[in-house]
């Protein structure tokens, strides 16, 4: 159907030097998509139409006048709705949030601007990044450009379909406890969670601020790459930034993994996990040790209490972020209150979903007097085993690989259960955790054409080695190239 | 074992400043107990003796210098208001527990 | 009031605003009088996505003052969330301070004993909530958040004290130091300075403390000590009549000169304390704690103990000497300059502080008289340029210009007349003029040489150097 908007951003970039290509080209053909796909995909909340051809328009002539601001200028990038973008609506999945405008751009965001990357609109996503498959947006569910009846995983399902549907050459999601990883798994696209620090969180609307961070969903290594480079570094408004120097992720992307000492987890090969997801995934080890990697067993003993641990740190943090949102400053006020208090119930009962409510009543119980010690006390001493047994497999080996999830996309309405969904996440949430860089590429598909995710895990601040690593098994695979089947709308 | 009775939804219901529908309460009061029998797991664990980890990288006395960086106009800050009374934010009447 | 039968126990809590240029977490300025709502940034307005940063200027003035009132600073101390549910409140939790406070276990001397300080850490202020009428009354408030973010430090007292006076005691002079320190400027009324009361009844010899009720909306001295006393009479008389005493929150009510029950119920807020994950702890080393000790200046109790010392001040000369750090500066560049403290003591406590409050540090500095103008004004009384009257005049227009007493004098012909020729006649003229009183002078009056010595300076527009008048009267008056 269309050419532009199915090549990756360095492609585009590429053709934009070149002369070959223009950003309003790009911008006009990536819009045109989203008109005709997204009807049937809904990955977007808002789309930034105006804005999106003015700046292609400015971009245009930065490339004429042969001064283009560098590799992203000029590529039509979205945004998950999670992310404070000024003068234009961030929602984060919510009602409580339908009409807020902020008055600032996230750090990420701005960066992104600098670097001349085009907005085409804002993300849908689960209701304040809680949740594993965009059902529980306030406004509509995201389907998987795969199979439109399937989820496209979540917090972050739009920011992954829309890359897997090319209606975005790059995307910005988030992950707390897999949300860029799991909808990469299953919407068939690269997800990069990159070490808690790496990236700032200003303006990133908080779900769980000890967990949270903003990363890119990709086509393919070298454009998670390029936008890692744009929106990686401390920010003085963010104090959980660590001031680490960035280095060049593209500079080493080709070196290749000769001698590189892979870790296989003993403990994400479970009983009930999908066996074409386990054996997708034990077939990508083999590809990986034939491309001169040596793989052994390590062994993380604490990965189940890791899911106790997220479900009470997560919800806890959240119910403290979540506080703010009373209908007094912004977002939604319930009619019909009596007085103040009666005011904040109502609001908050009017403009939280279900699995919201849910997280702040259980994050509220453990926060409580007298459960403090047992619960929230307990889960952070827990955390902290976590991440002992990730320093100790990393003292023998450099990267982890496993499975993303346990699963491939599952229908719609078929995980009720919030137990059952929060162990969807069982792979990813010890990443999280520990704080450590984790990466889902494409590595494989099902009998039945639904993708499965591999997952790479690295040590603190070792993303350059984690794109490296994937940029070796894309270049002996082609699940990352396969696009699905998605047809335009019938008009 | 029941964890969590209806009181308890209540009261953290009233913590949280959340209307709750009898409905919903009873279904959150199962749901909540579900995922707190499934937390108990790690109370199990002997955690005596291991430090809590607050942050996953751990850096301490990062701070700024005490000058002035400028506000935002009364505009912006006044924008969203649900709502706005001239240069205020407007709230309706506090009544004391 | 004191009590034979009971023992009053109390408690006092301060939060001091601190004299930072910006807010506790953000760039935004911590100034008072602006619009509404025109010093506010998504940082302290709440807003989502927004994230705090500690100013580090706010935990240096903490260190200072933890330092000056003899506490621990904690090497490891962290910010927490303190959670409640208010419309001043951008985010419905203040950053506050909770189990890892900036400092400990300090003492504050007042008169001969020393009231202990429990704890010292620092928090961000709240927005201002205005309504018509009362709160109670009035049908919707309104919010301004410039205030929200201000750094906030607040100061725990064992309940050591005993008494409402020795409540306003320990006020005083922790506000000094507060004042002294330059961290705050202890305006109470304005509500930089805040103080609320933890205060209960105990039989005497009875070790156990008895329900201690919260005092707030104290805002001067003289209200903290009229509120206490109003409370221990109230406590007494339940206690008295065998009523229970509710533990709970009062407000003082200054007009009705009464304490008002403000909750119904005896419940304590579950503020759900938790670290602040958005801000790493602060780790205090020895080596910055010194670097500020260095820059300590001399606390008030230093000072006026060394006043009385060095400059043979009596107490209460060094206790008004010493009440703002610049009136302490300034008095002792005069006493330097002149080499007659006490002197200057006198011309500063009776001419000067007639100007200036003593603890306006920024009147002092701003006064038309430097210290040393003073300096030179002392040295033309004492080589007898003029005399001490005319000297209290040349006080009063070098105030008005800002001139020296020198260009006064010189200007205006203030010399004092000494020369004993001139004076010889004046006073000739003079004891001519009031025979009968040169008649009760020789009878015994002795006062008679006051009143002629008057009337010479009258005639000499006060310029006659007195001692020479008192001499040549004397010298010429007809011996009884």
């Amino acid at each position: 159907m269309s050419t532009l908007a199915s090549l990756t951003a360095h492609e585009l970039a590429a053709r934009y030097r070149r002369g070959e290509a223009v950003p309003t080209e790009a911008v006009t053909e990536y819009l045109a998509r989203i008109d005709a796909l997204d009807p049937q995909v809904r990955a977007f909340l808002t789309v930034t139409r105006e804005d999106a051809l003015r700046r292609a328009a400015e971009a245009d002539a930065r490339f004429r006048s042969g001064a283009p601001r560098g590799p992203l200028d000029g590529v039509p990038i979205a945004l998950k709705d999670v992310l404070c973008t000024r003068g234009i609506r961030s929602t984060c999945g919510s009602k409580i949030l339908e009409r807020f405008v902020p008055p600032y751009d996230a750090t990420v965001v701005a960066r992104l601007f600098a670097a001349g990357a085009i907005l085409l609109g804002k993300l849908n996503m689960d209701e304040f990044a809680m949740g594993s498959s965009t059902e529980h947006s306030a406004f509509f569910t995201t389907h998987n450009p795969w199979d439109l009846a399937r989820v496209p995983g979540g917090s972050s399902g739009g920011a992954a379909a829309a890359v897997a549907a090319d209606m975005a050459a790059l995307t910005l999601g988030t992950d707390t406890g897999g949300s860029i990883r799991q909808p990469a798994a299953f919407s068939g696209v690269l997800g990069l969670k990159p070490t808690y620090g790496r990236v700032s969180r200003y303006g990133l609307i908080a779900f769980a601020s000890s967990l949270d961070q903003v990363g890119p969903f990709a086509k393919d290594v070298e454009d998670a790459a390029l936008m890692l480079q744009a929106i990686a570094g401390a920010d003085p408004m963010d104090s959980t930034s660590i001031d680490v120097p960035v280095p060049d992720y593209r500079a080493g992307l080709a070196e290749g993994i000769e001698g590189l000492r892979l870790g296989v987890p003993a403990e994400y090969f479970i009983d009930g996990m999908d066996p074409e997801v386990e054996r997708a995934v034990r077939t990508a080890i083999a590809t990986l040790e034939g491309l001169g990697a040596r793989t052994e067993p390590v062994s993380l003993p604490h990965t189940e209490y890791g899911l106790a641990a997220y479900y009470v740190i997560a919800p806890a943090e959240a119910s403290s972020n979540l506080a703010r949102y009373d209908g007094v400053k912004y977002g939604l006020r319930a009619g019909g209150a009596r007085d103040l208090i009666d005011m904040y119930s109502k609001t908050r009962a009017a403009g939280f979903g279900t699995e919201v409510k849910r997280r702040v009543m259980l994050g509220t119980y453990v926060l409580s007097a007298g459960y403090y010690d047992a619960y929230y006390g307990q889960a952070q001493k827990m955390r902290t085993l976590v991440r002992r047994d990730f320093e100790r497999a990393f003292e023998r080996v450099d990267l982890i690989v496993a499975p993303t999830t346990p699963g491939v996309a599952f229908k719609m309405g078929e995980k009720e259960d919030p137990l059952q969904m929060y162990l969807n996440d069982i792979f990813t949430i010890p990443v999280n955790l520990a704080g450590l860089p984790g990466v889902s590429i494409p590595g494989g598909f099902t009998q039945t054409g639904l993708p499965i995710g591999l997952q790479l895990i690295g040590r603190a601040f070792d993303e350059a080695l984690l794109l490296r690593a994937a940029h070796a098994y894309q270049q002996v695979t082609t699940w990352h190239t396969r696009k699905p089947p998605l047809e335009p709308a019938p008009r | 074992m029941t964890r969590i009775s209806l009181e308890d939804v209540e009261h953290v219901a009233r913590l949280a400043r959340l209307d709750l529908s009898a409905a919903e309460k009873e279904r959150m009061r199962k749901e909540l107990d579900g995922i707190l029998s499934y937390i108990d797991k790690l109370r199990a664990i002997d955690t005596s003796g291991v430090e809590p980890t607050a942050h996953a990288v751990p850096v301490t006395n990062v701070m700024r210098d005490d000058t002035e960086c400028p506000s935002l106009p009364q505009e912006d800050m006044l924008a969203n208001a649900p709502d706005r009374h001239g240069e205020l934010f407007r709230v309706p009447k506090i009544i004391e527990e | 009031m004191n009590n034979n039968k009971y023992e009053t126990v109390i408690g006092l809590e301060v939060h001091a605003q601190l004299s930072t240029a910006t807010k506790m977490f953000c760039g935004c300025r911590a100034t008072f009088g602006a619009a509404p709502n025109t010093q506010t940034c998504p940082v302290c307005q709440g807003m989502p996505g927004s994230l705090p940063v500690i100013n580090r200027r706010a935990i240096e003035f903490g260190i200072m003052t933890s330092l000056a009132i003899g506490c621990r600073v904690n090497v490891r101390n962290r910010f927490a969330r303190k959670h409640y549910y208010y419309p001043d409140m951008p985010k419905n939790y203040q950053i506050s301070q909770y189990e890892e406070p900036l400092a400990e276990h300090g003492h504050l001397a007042i008169e001969a004993r020393d009231i202990g300080i429990q704890r010292l850490h620092l928090e961000e202020d709240v927005g201002k909530l205005l309504h018509e009428g009362a709160l109670e009354t009035a049908q919707s408030s309104s919010v301004d958040f410039n205030r929200a973010g201000v750094p906030l430090m607040e100061i725990v007292s064992k309940p050591d004290l005993r008494s409402p006076d020795e409540a306003a005691a320990y006020l005083k002079a922790l506000r000094a130091i507060l004042v002294y320190l330059r961290v705050c400027d202890g305006n109470m009324e304005e509500g930089s300075m805040r103080c609320d009361a933890n205060i209960s009844l105990r039989p005497v010899g009875q070790a156990e403390y008895g329900t201690k009720v919260e005092i707030k909306n104290m805002n001067s001295f003289r209200n903290v000590r009229d509120a206490l006393d109003y409370e221990i009479r109230r406590q007494t008389r339940a206690l008295e009549t065998g009523e229970r005493i509710v533990q709970e929150t009062r407000l003082w009510d200054p007009d009705r000169a009464v304490t008002v029950s403000m909750r119904s119920k005896e419940f304590a807020h579950d503020y759900r304390y938790f670290p602040e994950p958005d801000l790493p702890p602060l780790d205090v080393q020895p080596a910055w704690i010194d670097a500020v000790r260095a820059r300590l200046p001399e606390l008030p109790s230093a000072r006026r103990a060394r006043f009385q010392h060095d400059y043979a001040l009596s107490a209460y000369e060094a206790d008004i000497l010493t009440q703002g750090r610049g009136l302490a500066d300034y008095f002792e560049a005069a006493a330097r300059g002149s080499g007659k403290p006490k002197a200057v003591a006198n011309w500063v406590l009776n001419e000067l502080l007639r100007e200036v409050p003593p603890d306006d540090d920024r009147a002092v500095a701003a006064s038309p008289i430097p210290p040393a103008h003073l300096v030179g004004l002392l040295r033309l009384m004492d080589d007898g340029t003029i005399s001490g009257k005319i000297a209290k005049d040349v006080f009063e227009k070098m105030y008005r210009s800002g001139e020296t007493a020198e260009a006064i004098v010189g200007r205006e012909g203030l010399t004092q007349v000494a020369d004993e020729g001139a004076l010889g006649v004046a006073v000739d003229a003079v004891l001519a003029e009031h025979a009968k009183v040169v008649e009760d002078y020789k009878a015994g009056k002795k006062a008679a040489l006051g009143f002629l010595v008057g009337q010479v300076m009258k005639a000499t527009q006060g310029k006659a150097n007195p001692g020479v008048v008192n001499r040549l009267l004397v010298e010429k008056l007809p011996k009884g």
